[in-house]
């Protein structure tokens, strides 16, 4: 048990969020800030009302999403910067549909979500067919088509047929048939006027990538592919098709994040002025939740509640981008923390053999 | 040089060795005597604790008590750069070396010197050709690593270690890679070190090398100190069996037996390397039912590019490869492996095992999605366990209930039976085994030899290919010699020559 605790991740993501949150602490110190008061808010901002906390779950749907995405093609040896463009281009998808087709309640929502599934595909398709046929390294053209992705919608946002006529920088609503809020009692009963499907599906889909990754020959096939794409080929596996198959699959996940968001929360696509920054907080996501399908549960709800908690700093004269400094600061910790695991189990097996 | 008049001086001595991690214990009070100018060989098993030992005194781990003096005085090793600085060099048995970079710029990596800001590497490469000259190292100084062969890759290794002044060097397997002739030269230039009053350690478990270059001669067995003899005293079957602790079988037995039809069939096969030149030139070669194949020869003559590509890794010219007349050429390797080719690659590492997989998911590799593995794309975990815990037993894969063991905790030797558990029993009419034994104890090339044999004796056509001339001599029904992209000759196994032979691999024609 010890043992496993020590060879596992699990151990190690919590002392990198313990040191996030000193020195997140340490800096509030220094701009003056008692951090006790705003991580007392910060803590009461998440919890302190079920409305809070049904917020903080409703801002994780997404997250869990990206998160999901990045760490699915992790497994791959394929590290997805690119779900920014695949959430963004699911998130286009499945607004031109739920603006400009009438169809009849949840059918409506459904073609939106498979719309935006075959975006994000199409998305991370393209980058896999450039790297298998051409061997254009990944990160950069997911990079490219991130933008690529971001101008694209500020475009579609501006179609006449879809941009609002109510005089706001935005698209049209999406059309109610379209919408995936949960009904209004469950509204009423949490307080959160917002409670959506997402969250349902995004933890639907954690459950379905962890039975694919541990129980199937597909999974089986994309984890020898990510340890040994050597060995793997020796042994008569395609990594080719394996990374074709799990960079559309991976861009599913993140057209999804931008479907839910769209239909359940935002329900119209504003002109960007900067990235969305979904698909790189994936990346945080998938870090925290050690790439594993269930743990990117756990860590989008972590980074859910901070995002929403972190909003309300202001009320202490807080600064909300503390919370980018302490995600930030966990995420160098988790990609350090071999060297806390050395210490900790050289320091253990020091202490045990001094027992003999 | 086997005397020598500095034989009295000890440069390095380890007294009391101790080395645990956690609860395992890999050196037990070891001790180590080494004096001037004398070439000192460890003798172990894998994972009998030599190179522990070694990384101890190369500075990569601390002992857990002991001490060891350098010239006399007593000292502390933290790190590789303290050992360094104290005359030590070693040579890794897996190479260190920085894949992209030239000959050179490998050498003077860490060690670079300078010319104002910039790295003098006109200065280092003529250093390094006058080095490579007096201890007859051959090396193309402007070569990239990945382009040279994996002898030239050793000489870059020991050049590295002596261009930083190393008086102590060890070399950790120097010889599990070579050619005989390689291993020759090495052996010339382990003599010229020595000479010039280097002192050398030499960690191996090859007998013939011990008993060819070695003074001492210092055994461990299971982290154990057994002894240390004066070589010229004992003989290599006393060495086994101080190694193993019991008596150990050198030539496996073979009857002679009708070979059947031809399985495989090679015709005038052409291939290219990654620069473009021609490594086969019209090859032919076949193997029938119940043979055992050798091909003979020395690295770099086309072994590499003919197993590629009977197992599908890469693609020829031109020619054919017929298994039973059926002709395979430039199929996949999920096709070659269907139509019935198994293999026992040369890089177990790299090919043969997923090193970050259970030993029970390595052992499916390519069957991973058949019954009763999987059906429906599902996996039968349990299926995939009980398969194993079959072949540990079967193959006396070590440790006991290493199922769920990552292949990389295993040792050489038991990643390499987990690779001939999964591919003896594929059940194929063709086996090539490539270099089998490669890094391996003389235990556990006694059970890869027999196992060849046990699936020769069973009917199946195999092609071994290896460097070892040993090998190919001891367990071949034919032998067939690659000289430069062609057979150059063949001849009965039991009329084997090594003089012959190695005539046959430098090029000539025996007649």
């Amino acid at each position: 048990m010890k043992k496993k605790l020590l060879d596992g991740s699990f151990l190690y993501v919590i002392i990198s969020i313990v040191i996030g949150f000193i020195i997140g602490a340490l800096l509030l110190l220094v701009i003056g800030v008692n951090p006790g008061v705003a991580y007392a808010k910060l803590f009461s901002g998440v919890f302190s009302k079920p409305k809070f906390i049904t917020y903080s779950i409703v801002y994780a749907a997404p997250l869990i999403f990206t998160g999901l995405s990045v760490a699915f093609s992790f497994r791959t040896g394929i590290f997805n910067i690119g779900a920014e463009g695949q959430y963004v281009v699911g998130s286009l998808a499945a607004a031109v549909i739920g603006i400009l087709i009438p169809m009849p309640k949840g059918i409506h929502a459904i073609v939106c979500i498979l719309a935006a599934a075959a975006a994000g595909a199409l998305w991370g398709f393209l980058v896999g067919l450039m790297k298998v046929k051409k061997g254009i390294n990944e990160v950069l053209s997911y990079i490219m088509l991130n933008w690529i992705a971001f101008y694209l919608s500020n475009f579609v946002v501006n179609i006449k047929a879809i941009h609002t006529d109510q005089g706001a920088e935005a698209t049209k609503n999406i059309q109610e048939t379209a919408s995936i809020k949960m009904p209004s009692a469950m509204a009423k009963l949490t307080g959160c006027t917002d409670v959506h499907w997402g969250i349902v599906l995004a933890v639907l889909a954690a459950i379905l990538m962890w039975f694919i990754m541990t129980k199937t020959t597909f999974g089986y096939q994309l984890r020898a592919v990510g340890f040994s794409r050597t060995a793997a080929e020796y042994a008569g596996i395609s990594s080719n098709k394996i990374f074709l198959t799990s960079m559309s699959i991976s861009g599913v996940l993140a057209g999804l994040g931008g479907a839910v968001q769209l239909l359940g929360m935002s329900e119209r696509i504003p002109q960007f002025a900067s990235q969305e920054q979904y698909g790189f907080q994936g990346i945080t996501v998938a870090l925290i939740g050690s790439t594993n399908p269930l743990g990117c549960i756990a860590s989008g709800l972590f980074y859910g509640a901070m995002k929403y908690g972190g909003n309300k700093l202001t009320v202490v004269n807080v600064p909300t981008e503390v919370v980018n400094i302490i995600m930030g600061t966990i995420i160098i910790f988790i990609a350090i923390s071999p060297v806390f695991k050395e210490i900790l189990q050289k320091a253990v097996a020091k202490k045990e053999g001094g027992k003999d | 040089m086997k005397s020598n008049m500095d034989k009295d001086t000890v440069v390095i001595e380890m007294r009391d060795i101790v080395k645990k991690f956690g609860n395992f214990v890999a050196n037990d009070h070891i001790n180590l005597t080494v004096h001037k100018g004398e070439v000192h060989a460890i003798l172990g098993e894998n994972g009998a604790g030599k190179s522990t030992l070694m990384n101890v005194l190369y500075g990569m781990f601390r002992p857990t008590s002991g001490q060891i003096f350098i010239n006399g005085k007593e000292v502390t090793i933290e790190n590789p750069e303290k050992a360094i600085s104290l005359g030590i060099g070693m040579v890794h048995q897996h190479f260190m070396l920085v894949q992209p970079f030239t000959v050179t710029e490998n050498i003077v990596l860490g060690a670079e010197p300078m010319k104002g800001i910039t790295v003098d590497l006109k200065t280092a490469r003529e250093k390094i050709l006058e080095l490579s000259e007096k201890y007859s190292l051959k090396v193309d100084p402007d070569a990239k690593i990945e382009d040279i062969s994996v002898g030239m890759q050793q000489r870059v290794e020991i050049l590295k270690v002596l261009y930083r002044g190393a008086d102590i060097l060890i070399l950790d397997e120097p010889t599990a890679s070579l050619t005989p002739q390689e291993i020759d030269e090495l052996m010339v230039i382990i003599e010229n070190l020595t000479a010039a009053g280097k002192s050398i350690i030499l960690i191996t478990h090859k007998l013939k090398e011990i008993k060819a270059s070695s003074n001492y001669c210092t055994i461990i067995r299971r982290g154990k100190y057994i002894n240390t003899v004066k070589v010229s005293d004992v003989s290599e079957d006393d060495l086994a069996a101080m190694m193993v602790g019991r008596h150990v079988a050198f030539s496996v037995e073979k009857k002679e037996q009708e070979p059947g039809d031809t399985v495989l069939e090679v015709k005038d096969l052409h291939a290219v390397d990654y620069r473009g030149a021609e490594i086969l030139k019209g090859l032919n070669l076949s193997v029938r039912a119940g043979e055992i194949v050798g091909l003979a020869g020395i690295d770099g003559n086309g072994q590499s590019q003919l197993v590629e590509i009977l197992t599908g890794l890469s693609k020829a010219t031109s020619g054919e490869v017929l298994l039973h007349g059926e002709n395979l050429v430039n199929k996949t390797p999920k096709e070659m492996f269907d139509k019935g080719i198994s293999s026992i690659p040369e890089d177990r590492q790299k090919h043969g095992l997923v090193m970050d997989f259970s030993v029970s998911e390595n052992l499916v590799l390519q069957n991973f999605a058949k019954e009763p593995f999987a059906k429906s794309g599902i996996l039968n975990k349990k299926a995939i366990h009980d398969h194993a815990t079959q072949l540990i037993g079967d193959f006396d894969i070590r440790p006991v209930g290493c199922e769920d063991r990552l292949g990389k905790e295993l040792s050489g030797g038991n990643q390499q039976k987990v690779i001939i558990a999964r591919e003896v029993t594929n059940d194929k009419d063709l086996l090539i085994a490539f270099n089998p034994t490669r890094g391996l104890d003389v235990g556990a090339i006694e059970f890869v030899h027999k196992y060849l044999v046990a699936q020769r004796n069973k009917g199946r056509a195999i092609l071994l290919v290896s460097f070892e001339l040993d090998e190919i001599m001891g367990l071949s029904d034919r032998i067939e010699v690659i000289f430069d992209g062609r057979i150059n000759g063949s001849m009965k196994g039991s009329e084997a020559d090594e003089y012959k032979l190695g005539l046959m691999m430098a090029g000539g024609k025996a007649e």
